[in-house]
């Protein structure tokens, strides 16, 4: 049976790719439930509360009843809007979503698409987001959108240059641009993080993945006490779920891009591979609750001088320190 | 011989990169449906009531005065620029990355690429002395 099923799909392989697809982007779209319901616990403990509680065990079941409420809310579109671009945002915020979990790998032979530019094709993909953030900024009609659409470019665009140099490092390191790759040579040669440039590398991948996922200190683009969320706040319903769930599964994919660069992937003894990669990414996703309940939020102006002229500068002497360390 | 040459090259360049080029279409393609099937689904089950008011724009309760397509400021616009000229050397740098191990010539990356950082820190100094990189 099984073997009749692997031989179809060999024969038509287009056709395994759609199944792949399907199930990776209905991954994505799970990977949300479960990340907000641990951050609403998260918050609940940091906060001394309890978080959800009455809908399923422990409120686990949370999130579930929430999406089916968005999904049954009216869909409200602002008459002034740019209508095109106001449909478009999400998809493309959702598309570039789904293509960084294709070139990621899980564990081995586990990822969608192996490729061997994958870490060029994640910094590619994931600036489509700051396409979708400025459409839905701009076409919302709003001038609180318009300010976090703006606000949210000029962050995300200053925090990508420190975190492309801090992976740049790792690929000094390992000499390759593909995931697996790295991952591999990782399981061979130790993790990346035991390397002290790695080490500097990896801490400002970590200030510049929480400017790239809008979390507190860096939540500016959808502060809600001054810009009633931001370039979001004109999309109900779906529209609205889709930001969401995409802004979620781009935190899980940040944090396990990490793991596939610093902590060596899936590699890890005794538990299967499988279960390594997730157990390193939700604690790095706890550790970024953790800062997100913890700091308040900082200014426009002091979170992009700290990018330019903290961050890129230190991150490019770093870089040459990788190449005097790890290039041998 | 050339055409052997050539066979190769395009069987192997272009055979993955179209194979790549339709696994990231049949990707995309099933993104944009499973957001479309859900939208036309959330279409289908939802209310529709659509008033005036609420075809507002929500900007806090008070009244929308004007559209929010005027002028808006140009500093984002000088981030973008830095950001371009920088993500384009970033590029550059990668394909030095991935070979500089099997160089095994480490002083000679390490020169090279200390030059490259120097011009593009020149670059950076400049872009910080003509005050680009304070927000007002």
């Amino acid at each position: 049976m099984i073997a009749a099923v692997i031989q179809f799909f060999e024969q038509h392989p287009l056709l395994w790719t759609f199944v792949k697809a399907v199930v990776l982007a209905s991954f994505t779209l799970m990977i949300p439930l479960a990340v907000i319901w641990i951050e609403r616990k998260v918050a609940g403990f940091i906060q001394s509360r309890l978080g959800p509680l009455h809908v399923g065990p422990h409120g686990t079941l949370q999130t579930v009843a929430d999406a089916l409420k968005l999904l049954l809310k009216e869909d409200i579109v602002p008459d002034g809007a740019d209508k095109r671009f106001f449909y478009i945002a999400p998809y493309i915020a959702f598309i570039s979503t789904v293509l960084s979990f294709m070139v990621l790998p899980f564990a081995p032979g586990w990822v969608a698409l192996e490729m061997n530019v994958a870490v060029l094709f994640v910094i590619g993909v994931s600036l489509f987001n700051v396409v979708s953030i400025l459409m839905a900024g701009w076409s919302s009609n709003n001038k609180y959108s318009l300010l976090g659409g703006l606000r949210a470019v000029a962050q995300l665009l200053s925090y990508e240059i420190p975190m492309v140099l801090s992976v740049l490092a790792v690929v000094f390191y390992t000499g390759s641009l593909s995931l697996t790759e790295i991952v591999e040579y990782q399981v061979k040669h130790g993790w990346n993080i035991w390397h002290p440039p790695i080490m500097i590398a990896a801490l400002i991948y970590f200030i510049c993945a929480l400017a790239e996922i809008n979390r507190t200190p860096f939540d500016l683009p959808e502060a809600e006490s001054e810009l009633v969320s931001g370039f979001n706040t004109e999309y109900s319903g779906m529209r609205f779920a889709f930001f969401f769930a995409s802004e979620f599964a781009n935190n899980f994919f940040i944090t396990a891009f990490a793991a596939a660069l610093f902590f060596g992937g899936w590699d890890g003894p005794i538990l299967p591979p499988i279960v390594w990669t997730f157990l390193k990414v939700f604690v790095m996703i706890f550790v970024f609750m953790w800062v997100r309940w913890t700091p308040p939020r900082l200014r426009i102006d002091q979170i992009l001088r700290f990018a330019w002229q903290l961050l890129v500068p230190v991150s490019l002497v770093n870089l040459l320190f990788a190449i005097a360390l790890g290039v041998k | 011989m050339a055409e052997l040459f050539c066979h190769h090259t395009a069987t192997v360049l272009w055979g993955d990169r179209v194979d790549t080029l339709i696994v990231i279409g049949v990707f995309t393609f099933v993104a944009i449906l499973i957001v479309g099937v859900t939208l036309a689904l959330s279409h289908a089950i939802a209310p529709r009531m659509p008033t005036p008011v609420k075809g507002e724009t929500y900007e806090c309760g008070a009244e929308t005065f004007s559209d929010a397509w005027r002028q808006m400021n140009l500093h984002v616009y000088i981030y973008a620029l830095l950001f371009v000229v920088f993500d384009v050397e970033l590029a550059l740098l990668a394909p030095v990355a991935l070979v500089a191990k099997s160089l095994n010539a480490p002083w000679l990356v390490f020169v090279e690429v200390a030059l490259f950082i120097l011009i593009l820190g020149a670059g950076l100094v400049y872009a910080w002395r003509r005050g680009a990189l304070t927000w007002e």
